[in-house]
């Protein structure tokens, strides 16, 4: 249940009373209802499901996880699992 | 779909101002008399079709088109046919139309046999209402395709059928090819160990014809993959001729042709999650509607088994040409479960790669 | 900064797994409740590489699945009719209800459309003005709100047109049924993360105390997952039962007030009946009076069908972790993912149809 996906919003605007953007997941764009996130700006990262925005995704919150788990089995500091020089999402040949 | 037929741009009043039903000479869409086989039939034919299409054999305009292949025969050569029936909605897309795909899914089976393409012949299944500059336009298409493909169409037939009894157009084309003499593509060749490649990205197909349906749109920079691989098949004979097999991962995508590689010849087969080549976007599109790259449909990519010792020479000259630069080995065969496929997943882990049970459909859960 | 890759590092699955290995002494079953959960688990291959003392059980967080045959068959007959257009998501077009799918009643004339999104049901009432647009809202927590907001919209734009057919259902009872089963063991919990991203997560505390099992709020990536497990464990070897957020990136304590508010004001609890279950009280949402003029089961009346009994199908079983899909006497035979007698089998993601297809390589 709950396919939801991270994207990036590109642009927001208000459409017939209702906050809408336009957000882009890895290279597809798609319209998205942001009722429930009216303040997310552009540049923020949200979670879609549906067409409609669930929330934020915390980029904070994500590093700390991060970090927290390179620390697990024992490694002293993370590797390529580097928080801040990640591979490009999505797969490649 | 139900019959709401997107091209529906018929403007023309069909009742005179007395009420009366205006006899059928709209030159503006196709109509239930173009079908008759009368004069408006073969004002169709001769507007359309043979300028698109025309070529010596087509241009006798005879019931039956007579080619010649005796001397290709008497080298060895076999003969070899296949047909396909096209139904795509929309009828065009971003990086091809119906047109192409006539011509470069049915050149395309031969090309998996070995064979190298020669005639085509095509049926077209026209829905009332169709205009006919968007009639036109395919045509052209399907004959620009054939013409660079190196095949003739030389038969064809028309006929109209009733609005919302049909997708706007379907077209059906049998294609003849020579297999030269000396080469046996086929299941009973392949043997555990071989190498299995493919010739470039998955899922292009399917996902660039997804991302136009209505109701599922979305924006991406996604483009169909129709191409005709005569050439780039011709090579990799010509580089490898103890190729085991081919298979185009069309309807299904990977998994069908995998499933279908590993049942008729009997093994097992096991592909690396991690080495299948796949754009960004496209994958991206996938995650999105819930699909796995793995069945969408593919229409210019060949599935290649060869013997592990040649897999280097068959790589190096699918990349060297324009349809194969992103050719992989994506895996082997196995002696192990015959007729499974496997995945090993990128985590380390591993799952089966089930044939696709019918349409693969988008989901949110 | 990537927001996705990381998570499906195979270094950090890798040490995840070792170091869920070095914790476990004990047998453990952990269910996890969300289907798209247990469609990552298995598409991963990490179901397979848990060491042999963590058993993973899948439950019934599939809507589709849950999803009973009466309502399928509402389903069916609302979209059999000739003024209906009938908009679901692609999920539920091959459940099978009484008599066929909504696929087969395309097949014979049907208009169904498959949709991403119930705002697509919106754009098409107002393109089809003389058609009766009904859309299928499925789905949990997670899905609840997006319909909530279209029924909204309909009620303020004045669309007369549309109306909805609803079959949201919650999570927490499910959990509290499962605990209550006969025959069920499960010792911890990996809550939906995304169900979550909507309710928030203060709730599991309770539910983590009451019930006695750990709950740990999950995401949907290898590395989220194993990582939930990973602490699922180790609360376990300690003896604790606690509520836990393992998903902190997209789950906030209290949730999304928002998407809760369109949620209050549309819906009401209710009793729902869980296909292969049973009813679980107030387990689902139904329209509140100011909506019920856009509820399909006001609009399209029907009298109530009599609904076949599928009793060999045993997917209930399954759904609460009582049945291993392959002790049950059908499967393989009469059940198959061709052949389906329940929605565990036709579902991507069942736990029927995911056992099936990972037993095909072993000899």
């Amino acid at each position: 249940m709950c396919l939801a996906m991270p994207g990036r919003v590109e642009s927001v605007r208000d459409e017939a009373g209702v906050r809408m953007g336009r957000i882009d997941f890895g290279g597809v764009v798609r319209d998205v209802c942001l009722a429930c996130v009216p303040d997310i700006t552009v540049g923020e990262w949200a979670l879609v499901h549906v067409g409609f925005a669930l929330g934020r995704i915390d980029e904070t919150a994500a590093r700390e996880t991060l970090r927290a788990l390179a620390a697990i089995g024992g490694l002293a500091e993370p590797t390529h699992d580097d928080p801040d020089r990640g591979p490009a999402d999505g797969v490649e040949p | 779909m139900s019959g709401t037929a997107r091209h529906d741009a018929d403007a023309s009043p069909r009742t005179d101002a007395g009420g009366c039903p205006l006899p059928h000479h709209d030159r503006e869409v196709v109509t239930l008399a173009h079908g008759g086989g009368g004069a408006l039939t073969r004002d169709l034919i001769e507007t359309v079709f043979l300028p698109a299409l025309g070529n010596p054999v087509l241009l006798r305009r005879e019931d039956a088109g007579i080619v010649e292949i005796a001397s290709e025969v008497a080298r060895g050569g076999r003969l070899a046919v296949s047909t396909d029936c096209h139904v795509v909605q929309p009828l065009v897309f971003p990086g091809g139309s119906i047109g192409e795909l006539a011509v470069h899914g049915t050149v395309n089976d031969l090309v998996m046999v070995g064979a190298a393409p020669r005639f085509l012949t095509a049926g077209f299944v026209i829905e009332e209402g169709l205009p006919i500059t968007m009639l036109s336009g395919l045509v052209a298409r399907m004959g620009a395709a054939a013409r660079a493909a190196g095949v003739a169409v030389v038969a064809g037939d028309t006929k109209v059928v009733e609005r919302g009894r049909g997708d706007g157009l379907a077209i059906v084309t049998t294609g003849i090819g020579i297999v030269p003499g000396g080469i046996a593509l086929g299941a009973a060749g392949v043997r555990a160990g071989d190498a299995v490649i493919v010739s470039g990205t998955l899922g292009d197909h399917g996902m660039a014809v997804m991302s136009v349906r209505e109701s599922l749109g979305f924006e991406a920079d996604l483009v169909s993959d129709s191409a005709p691989l005569h050439e780039l098949v011709a090579a990799l004979l010509a580089a490898c001729p103890a190729t085991r097999m081919l298979r185009d991962p069309t309807r299904g995508g990977l998994a069908a042709a995998l499933n279908e590689i590993a049942t008729a010849a009997r093994v097992g087969i096991e592909i690396d999650e991690a080495a299948l080549p796949v754009r960004p976007v496209v994958a991206a599109a996938c995650e999105m509607l819930g699909l796995d790259p793995l069945t969408v449909a593919n229409e210019g990519k060949v599935v290649a088994v060869v013997p592990a010792e040649s897999a280097a020479d068959a790589l190096a000259t699918l990349r060297a040409h324009p349809l194969g630069r992103a050719a992989v080995r994506i895996g082997r065969v196995v002696p192990d479960h015959p007729g499974v496929v496997s995945l090993a997943t990128r985590v380390g882990g591993g799952r089966i790669v089930p044939l696709p049970i019918g349409a693969d459909l988008p989901r949110i859960c | 900064m990537s927001l996705v890759a990381p998570f499906r590092d195979e270094g950090t699955a890798r040490r995840l797994l070792a170091e869920i290995a070095r914790t476990v002494t004990r047998p453990w079953r952990i269910m996890e409740v969300c289907g798209g959960q247990t469609h990552a688990l298995v598409r991963s291959g990490i179901d397979r590489l848990l060491p042999p003392g963590i058993e993973m059980l899948h439950g019934p967080g599939c809507p589709v699945c849950v999803t009973p045959v009466e309502t399928i068959d509402r389903a069916l007959a609302i979209a059999r009719r000739r003024e209906v257009t009938f908009c679901s998501f692609g999920d539920m077009l091959r459940v099978p209800g009484t008599d066929g799918d909504l696929l087969g009643v395309k097949a014979r004339g049907g208009d169904v459309r498959m949709v991403a999104s119930p705002l697509d049901a919106l754009d098409l009432a107002a393109r089809l003005p003389d058609r009766e647009v009904v859309f299928f809202a499925i789905g949990f927590e997670t899905t609840a709100p997006a319909t909530a907001i279209a029924a909204r919209l309909t009620r303020s734009r004045g669309v007369r047109n549309l109306s909805f057919l609803v079959a949201h259902v919650l999570v927490p009872p499910a959990l509290q049924a499962i605990v209550r089963s006969a025959g069920t063991r499960v010792d911890a919990f990996l809550a939906a993360g995304h169900v979550c991203s909507v309710t928030g997560w203060h709730r599991y505390r309770d539910l983590a105390t009451r019930f006695g099992v750990p709950i740990v709020i999950a995401g949907f990536e290898p590395v989220d997952l194993l990582e939930a497990i990973r602490r699922a464990v180790v609360q376990l070897e300690a003896g604790r039962h606690e509520a836990e957020n393992a998903y902190p990136r997209a789950v906030s304590e209290t949730g999304n007030a928002l998407a809760q508010e369109a949620i209050a004001e549309v819906f009401e609890p209710c009793d729902r009946e869980w296909r292969g279950i049973g009813t679980i009280p107030a387990s689902g949402w139904r329209f509140t009076a100011a909506y019920r003029d856009i509820d399909a089961v006001t609009r399209f009346p029907a009298p109530a069908l009599p609904s076949a009994r599928l009793t060999v199908c045993r997917s209930g079983e399954v759904l609460v972790g009582a049945l291993r899909p392959d002790a049950c006497p059908a499967f393989g035979r009469e059940c198959t993912p061709r052949t389906p007698l329940g929605a565990t089998m036709v579902s991507g993601e069942g736990a029927c149809a995911a056992y099936w297809h990972a037993g095909r390589a072993r000899p």
